[in-house]
């Protein structure tokens, strides 16, 4: 759900003159409404500022030297100012650049909650040092982080090549804190401003006391020169207004920049999350890529607009490497991609390490943010994997989902009634179709009062889940961060009381039009409110709740209808900090806040399931996320890839998009097609807007129908493999669908593919994403690789074009050559009546007759595996004719109930005998059949316990 | 009746017990017994492969059709057969074998999943049983009523026919009739238009005369008051004293000017005076006399007094529809308060002139006057007759006009409303006219739609009515409802809902759609068995 119109517009008149003003242009986005750079006076101002000779110089003989990092002074010799610059070598081939005031004004924010812990450093040691540069170690393969005194620039470089270097393009910008130059103004500004203002421009001559307050500043910031030379305010440094919203900004000006140079790059990815090519564009001549968490009414393809969430992480790749940038900084910020060729910004002493070639590629990235401090971690790879564990190991990994939030979701805005439930749960049954989770939006409360029921359309809620869990189903009802302002509404009450709501900038609390009307904010950047927030899931607060029941927090950006841009003004207060600093933090901390409420509700024992909207760096840990409000065309469903792949290389796999399309009626073919998308998208949800006809799988036709249940059925019966690479993502940080050069990094034609990705490393997708598409051309990437169809088990070379000619049923999956997938082939009506279910391996033989793969399998929905090692996982291999299941977690136990029912092995060649080797060493023949035109041998029922020791043997 | 029917051989089954319970594999229905023989190759039902007999049911799907794992999961397209003794067998999809999910009320799909399942099958089976029968009672009653329905709807039809038949007869004396009348005014009209003509020029020729002797008396007063010296004539030097004679309006009178006036003559007299007063008898301002404007011709209509009523519309597009929104209902309010500050001053009534007003119609005009009134009543009189039989006459043709089922069963829903009342809306179905939703507490009326067709499925139309293009939706299409007929003694709607924005759905009971009762005459018999 979510983005608001819709009856509002018509029904509530008390703010109808505000949404019809904002609904205008409902089909479209109205960009009107959100600011383009040129509009944001920090980016507009960062983004004047042309590549040149940076005023920044390193004095180097401020360095110090610690075992964990090293630090030096910054001086800016325009303004004299001084910036203090912290190098930090980190474990795992990462180095991190900090660069602060060196006496702000007032402390700056620095991102908290984001990092899982404080990174561990690696010693980092002088290897050389003359007038005007610094050479360290940054240990193996002669790394080594050259630090160029005048101008400043830090440049990593590796034996003979420049990995990446920072301000060498000279765009290093700190706008350091200052008073404001009319203090005693600025105190009557609120009712004589702008005359005030005209008043300075004829007295240009300072008071007294303006002179006074200058001089203290001097003396906070004396330096060799002794003087900071007076810069000229420019527009929007102290007050900016954007449409009919005004920024009182009272810290004045304090955005930050910095350049970054990739040498031999011509490829960067991530930055999510944007309605974007999954290949970044280069941004002259537009806007920059923009990360601000904003609620976006119908969003538009194909542009570097910002949306709900935002990850500041970037991943450049090229055959010889893959890094990464991660820009910790929550403020509202501005990303540049360039082209450009290397070598032009090469000179001093970088030239002493490395060959130029004038000729080469480069990709140049310049991050711009409002606020804050620049903290960057510099990934270094090299390989694609290693970016995934690098950035993992600073801010976490996906979290482990219960394996049903890995099952099919159906939701609509909204399902009307209890009964409206039930008939919607009866008609799965009636069409044979599985689903784990039916979905209830925001008409389910009271009033828009989170926690509650509405006590007409949901007067037993417990009876509505009673009845869904006899069914092994569940369900997720909305609870949004934005609060009810009503004296009659516990929660509102109590958040009141506790003084948890965000203040505006006169310290009252602030409010805002949502859904409910006039609504608070709670202040989850308060640990002390997240905690009892997350309180309010325990049973007995959130009466009538379950434990099938989880949840889902829209509309957390946080989305504030008459707010500027429709979200909180920068102004607002959380504690000491403003919202500016913390806007992009705020989505990922009311899901923490929720996530933990459900783990807390049981008693820590039962893993949760959250789906946000809103997100930052960070916010894999807590649950899913979906690409927000879009729409029923094919152009949606389309962007559905490289929106979730993006997401992916940036740490959040748990991704998806409303099947079907939010807004729109799709037609039966998208909607069917969609299906079959959705099916291989990790999260895999249909949703509709309020407005929209219903949609259920069988309201278009008993053809349509059959259509749809086939690709849910293909979604179960591959859960195991999703579970087992979810679990992988939670262990090592891999995405679970990945682009192709993930896994092919030195194959450049991968390299932009964004129509087709992988699952895992082992299935490759191609979903039909045509209106009326009589075939699709998939790319099957890797030299000597061989693929087969899932379908037909019909076998295709690698590294070649196919053509493949589609039906209304096709949906085109490949195996790769050299894998073990395992299935659950009884597809029933919900992932928890599979439970037990045996399973089938599928080995696909690569072109040296082997192939290998893992099982993964654990209660499925608690933390045993992680706290009493309960699982069982195994790997499972094939060569030499013998196929076997060796155990890979010796210390855990786990004991299932599951069996391995056939064993599939494509591409192989007839047997003659095939012999099932126990632990014990008893043995006993197997049946099988031979499909001699597909090279297929089916190996019937083995029968061994999926946790066992095995070995099948080919003769 | 059908339900107890089946009983007959549920309650065999029951009595008889287990002992006879045939031997057969598991989720195997006895109709398919034949085909599953113990220690026999067993061959797919499909005939695809033959397997041996230990391989039905062992957990693994041999069969492409599944045929051969009727008691588990194994086969994705398999499906299980319950019996279901005391209720109703049935098929379910094997996935729902042992899936901890009890769907056979015998228990029998659970057999090794650990679920707790009861049999619930007697109970259910009374349930049912109850359930039809009350069903059938009501089908029954339902039908009687129906047939009653049809009996009057046949007989209403005949009568409006015949109606419509005398209608029509009288329909075209009434057109006589109103030619006649028409002939009679026509007639009556001709002399009351002449003598209005004749009383008419009279009284111009009447006026005329009047006004000649205004003149004549004002012209000797004029004489006499130009004449300062009294000497009995008037002389240039006389007249040049009242400058507005001025011909060219420069200012000044001039003598020879005066002299144009007079004609050349130095001095007129009084008869003389006659061609020097048509000269300047529009400009002459009387000595005696303030200044006074001459009377504005007031058109006779204007005369009239304005109405002016507070209460009555002041709009004449007052026939806005329901369907307008409430904004707009605002905006009358607005202007109606305009409206009550407007000034209700009455225009006064212009007095006329002296013997301006035109005489009585002597009695002899008044009397054709009277009579031809009277013929114009009378024919407008006989005319509003035959327009109000026209509208009979349609209003029975489109009643009779719709389709109001295979034996006019429907006929008796034409012209009725029902109404349900909900937590926040009253639902109004009127059928074959329009469905609207009110809100309970104030609120103007929506309309959810108007009569479109029967859109049942084939076999059966009647069981769904379509309302269509209602109140158009916000971003959305127009309302709609679809209502649900089903069989009721009643007369009633017994739900409504909005399963998608704007499309709504109504169940609707009626007698109308009962069927006939298939096997009424095994009623007493399943008495006896029970």
């Amino acid at each position: 759900m979510a983005a608001f119109c819709g009856r509002y517009c018509t029904a509530q008149t008390g703010w109808v003159p505000l949404i019809v003003l904002l609904c205008v242009s409902a089909r479209a986005v109205d960009r009107s409404n959100f600011k383009t750079c040129e509009q944001s006076a920090f980016c507009k101002r960062q983004r004047e500022l042309k590549p040149g000779r940076s005023p920044y110089r390193a004095l180097l003989d401020t360095l110090e030297l610690s075992d964990s990092r090293i630090t030096l002074q910054l001086i800016n010799d325009n303004n004299k100012v001084r910036l203090l610059l912290e190098l930090y070598r980190l474990q795992g081939n990462m180095t991190r650049v900090k660069i602060n005031e060196l006496k702000p004004l007032k402390p700056r924010y620095e991102v908290p909650d984001v990092l899982i812990s404080d990174p561990i450093t690696e010693t980092l040691s002088v290897v050389s040092q003359d007038e005007n540069s610094l050479v360290l170690s940054l240990g193996g393969k002669d790394q080594r982080l050259i630090v160029s005194a005048q101008p400043f620039r830090l440049d990593i470089v590796e034996g003979p090549q420049v990995l990446v270097s920072l301000n060498s393009r000279g765009l290093l910008a700190f706008e350091h804190l200052r008073a404001r130059k009319d203090t005693i103004s600025h105190k009557i500004s609120s009712t004589v401003g702008s005359m005030w203002d005209s008043l300075k421009s004829i007295f240009s001559s300072k008071s007294e006391l303006e002179q006074a307050t200058e001089q203290e500043n001097v003396e906070q910031r004396t330096d060799e020169d002794g003087q900071i030379k007076e810069e000229e305010d420019k527009p929007g440094m102290w007050e900016e207004t954007f449409k009919s919203h005004t920024d009182s900004k009272p810290n004045g000006p304090s955005s930050i920049s910095l350049d970054f140079s990739l040498p031999g790059v011509e490829h960067v990815y991530g930055i999510p999350e944007h309605a974007d090519t999954l290949k970044l564009k280069n941004t002259d001549g537009s806007d920059p890529y923009r990360l601000y968490n904003l609620d976006v009414f119908q969003y538009e393809l194909h542009n570097p607009m910002a949306l709900y969430g935002a990850v500041p992480v970037l991943i450049s790749h090229s055959t010889d490497r893959t890094m990464g940038i991660f820009w910790l900084n929550a403020a509202e910020t501005w990303v540049d991609i360039s082209s450009n060729t290397a070598g032009k910004m090469m000179f001093g002493k970088i030239l002493d390490f490395v060959q130029v070639s004038s000729e080469a590629p480069q990709t140049d990235v310049r991050w711009i943010s409002e606020s804050g401090i620049i903290d960057v971690f510099i990934m270094l790879g090299p390989k694609p994997a290693d970016v995934f564990t690098q950035y993992a190991s600073l801010t976490g990994t996906q979290s482990f989902p219960p394996l049903t939030a890995l099952a099919y979701h159906q939701c609509r805005w909204n399902y009307n009634d209890q009964e409206d439930v039930k008939s919607v749960d009866q008609g799965f049954d009636e069409h044979d179709i599985p689903y784990d989770f039916i979905w209830l939006d925001i008409e389910h409360a009271d009033g828009k009062r989170y926690f509650t029921w509405d006590p007409s359309k949901f007067p037993q809620p417990k009876e509505m889940l009673q009845g869904l869990m006899d069914k092994r189903r569940k369900l997720v009802a909305i609870v949004d961060p934005h609060i009810r302002v009503d004296n009659g509404y516990k929660i509102h009450n109590e958040i009141l009381s506790k003084n948890f709501y965000v203040k505006n900038k006169d310290g009252g609390d602030y409010e805002g039009w949502c859904w409910p009307g006039n609504s608070g904010y709670p202040d989850f950047t308060n640990p002390e409110m997240r905690a009892w927030w997350a309180s309010k899931f325990a049973y007995e607060q959130y009466e009538g709740s379950m434990e099938n029941q989880y949840v889902w927090n829209d509309m957390n950006e946080p989305s504030v209808f008459n707010g500027p841009e429709v979200t909180m003004h920068k102004d607002a207060l959380h504690g000491g900090w403003e919202h500016r600093d913390v806007h992009n933090l705020y989505g990922l901390y009311v899901q923490k806040a929720t996530a933990d409420g459900l783990v807390e509700r049981s008693g820590g024992v039962e893993r949760p399931f959250v789906l946000t909207r809103a997100f930052f760096a960070g916010s894999q840990r807590y649950g899913a996320v979906w690409t927000g409000d879009n729409a029923a065309e094919w152009g949606h469903l389309k962007i559905s890839i490289p929106m979730c792949l993006s997401l992916g290389l940036a740490g959040i796999s748990f991704c998806g998009a409303d099947v079907g399309g939010f807004f729109k009626h799709p037609s039966a073919e998208l909607l069917v097609r969609w299906y079959q998308a959705g099916a291989y998208q990790p999260f895999f949800r249909a949703h509709a807007h309020i407005d929209t006809p219903r949609r259920e799988p069988w309201l278009f036709g008993p053809e349509n129908t059959a259509l749809i249940r086939e690709a849910i059925r293909q979604r179960y019966a591959l859960l195991p493999y999703w579970y087992q690479l979810f679990y992988n993502a939670h262990r090592t940080g891999y995405p679970v669908v990945r682009p192709l050069w993930v896994e092919y990094p030195n194959d450049v034609a991968t390299f932009s593919i964004e129509d087709e990705y992988l699952i895992g490393k082992d299935l490759l997708v191609h979903p039909v994403t045509d209106e009326g598409a009589t075939a699709v051309t998939a790319y099957l990437p890797g030299k000597g690789e061989v693929w087969y169809d899932v379908h037909t088990f019909q076998k295709h070379d690698g590294e070649q074009s196919l053509y493949i000619p589609v039906t209304m049923s096709s949906i085109p999956v490949f195996q790769r050559g050299g894998s073990i997938i395992c299935r659950k082939d009884r597809v029933r009506r919900s992932s928890s009546c599979m439970e037990n279910d045996p399973y089938t391996l599928y080995a696909a033989l690569n072109s040296q007759g082997s192939a290998e793969g893992e099982l993964y399998i654990d209660d499925f929905h608690t933390f045993n595996f992680e706290k009493a090692k309960q699982f069982v996982h195994r790997h499972l291999s094939f060569s030499a004719n013998t196929l076997s299941s060796r155990n890979l977690a010796p210390d855990s136990q786990f004991s299932t109930a599951s069996w391995i029912e056939k064993i599939v092995i494509i591409g192989g060649s007839q047997p003659s005998s095939a012999t099932l080797k126990n632990a014990d060493d008893t043995e006993s023949a197997l049946e099988f059949e031979f499909d001699s035109t597909l090279a297929v041998l089916t190996l019937r029922k083995p029968g061994v316990n999926a946790a066992a020791d095995w070995t099948v043997i080919l003769r | 009746m059908t339900c107890l029917h089946l009983l007959l051989t549920l309650v065999f089954a029951v009595s008889l017990g287990t002992p006879v319970e045939i031997q057969r594999p598991r989720g195997v229905p006895l109709t398919k017994k034949p085909f599953y023989e113990e220690n026999k190759p067993f061959t797919c039902l499909d005939g695809s492969r033959t397997i041996p007999f230990d391989r039905v049911n062992d957990d693994y799907c041999d069969c492409k059709d599944g045929s051969d794992e009727p008691g588990t999961a194994a086969c994705p397209n398999g499906s299980f057969h319950c019996t279901n003794a005391g209720y109703r067998p049935m098929f379910i999809p094997s996935s729902r074998i042992n899936d901890g999910i009890c769907d056979c009320c015998d228990t029998t799909d659970e057999y090794n999943s650990g679920a707790k399942c009861e049999n619930t099958c007697k109970e259910l089976g009374l349930k049912e049983r109850d359930v039809l029968q009350k069903m059938a009672e009501i089908t029954k009653e339902g039908f009687l009523l129906k047939q009653q329905l049809i009996e009057e709807a046949k007989k209403g039809r005949e009568e409006k026919q015949g109606k419509v038949t005398d209608m029509q007869e009288n329909k075209k004396q009434l057109e006589e009739k109103v030619e006649a009348l028409r002939t009679v005014k026509e007639t009556a009209e001709q002399p009351e238009k002449e003598a209005k003509e004749r009383h008419l020029k009279a009284w111009e020729e009447q006026k005329a005369a009047i006004r000649l002797e205004k003149d004549k008396a004002k012209m000797a007063e004029a004489f006499l008051e130009l004449d300062d010296n009294a000497d009995g004539f008037v002389s240039v030097s006389e007249l040049q004293s009242h400058a507005e004679l001025d011909p060219d309006a420069d200012g000044t009178l001039t003598e020879t000017e005066v002299q144009g006036l007079m004609g050349g003559a130095a001095q007129v007299d009084t008869s003389t005076f006659e061609s020097v007063w048509t000269n300047i008898k529009d400009k002459y301002h009387s000595e005696s006399q303030p200044e006074e404007p001459a009377p504005v011709e007031t058109p006779p209509e204007e005369v009239k007094e304005p109405v002016v009523d507070n209460d009555s519309e002041p709009f004449p597009e007052d026939d806005i529809s329901e369907e307008e929104d409430e904004d707009e209902d605002d905006e009358d309010d607005y202007h109606e308060d305009d409206d009550k500050v407007l000034p209700t001053v009455k225009t006064p009534e212009k007095s006329h002139e002296d013997g301006e007003a035109m005489l009585p119609y002597d009695p002899d005009t008044q009397t054709l006057i009277d009579a031809a009134q009277k013929a114009r009543d009378d024919f407008e009189d006989s005319e509003k007759a035959l327009r109000e039989m026209d509208d009979q006459i349609r209003n029975i043709e489109k009643e009779l006009s719709f389709d109001f089922g295979p034996d006019a069963e429907f006929t008796y829903l034409y012209s009725q409303c029902y109404e349900l009342t909900t937590s926040e809306y009253i639902y109004r179905l009127c059928p074959f006219n329009r469905v609207s939703q009110k809100p309970k507490y104030g609120g103007s009326e929506t309309n959810l739609g108007t009569w479109g067709s029967w859109s049942g499925p084939e076999n059966n139309k009647y069981l769904v009515m379509k309302y269509e293009h209602g109140t158009g939706c916000w971003q959305g299409p127009n309302r709609s409802t679809t209502v649900k007929l089903t069989c009721g003694k009643e007369t009633v709607v017994t739900s409504t809902s909005e399963p998608s924005r704007c499309e709504y759905l109504m169940e609707f009971t009626t007698p109308a759609v009962c069927q006939e009762p298939a096997n009424m005459d095994l009623l007493p018999h399943g008495h006896e068995e029970l």
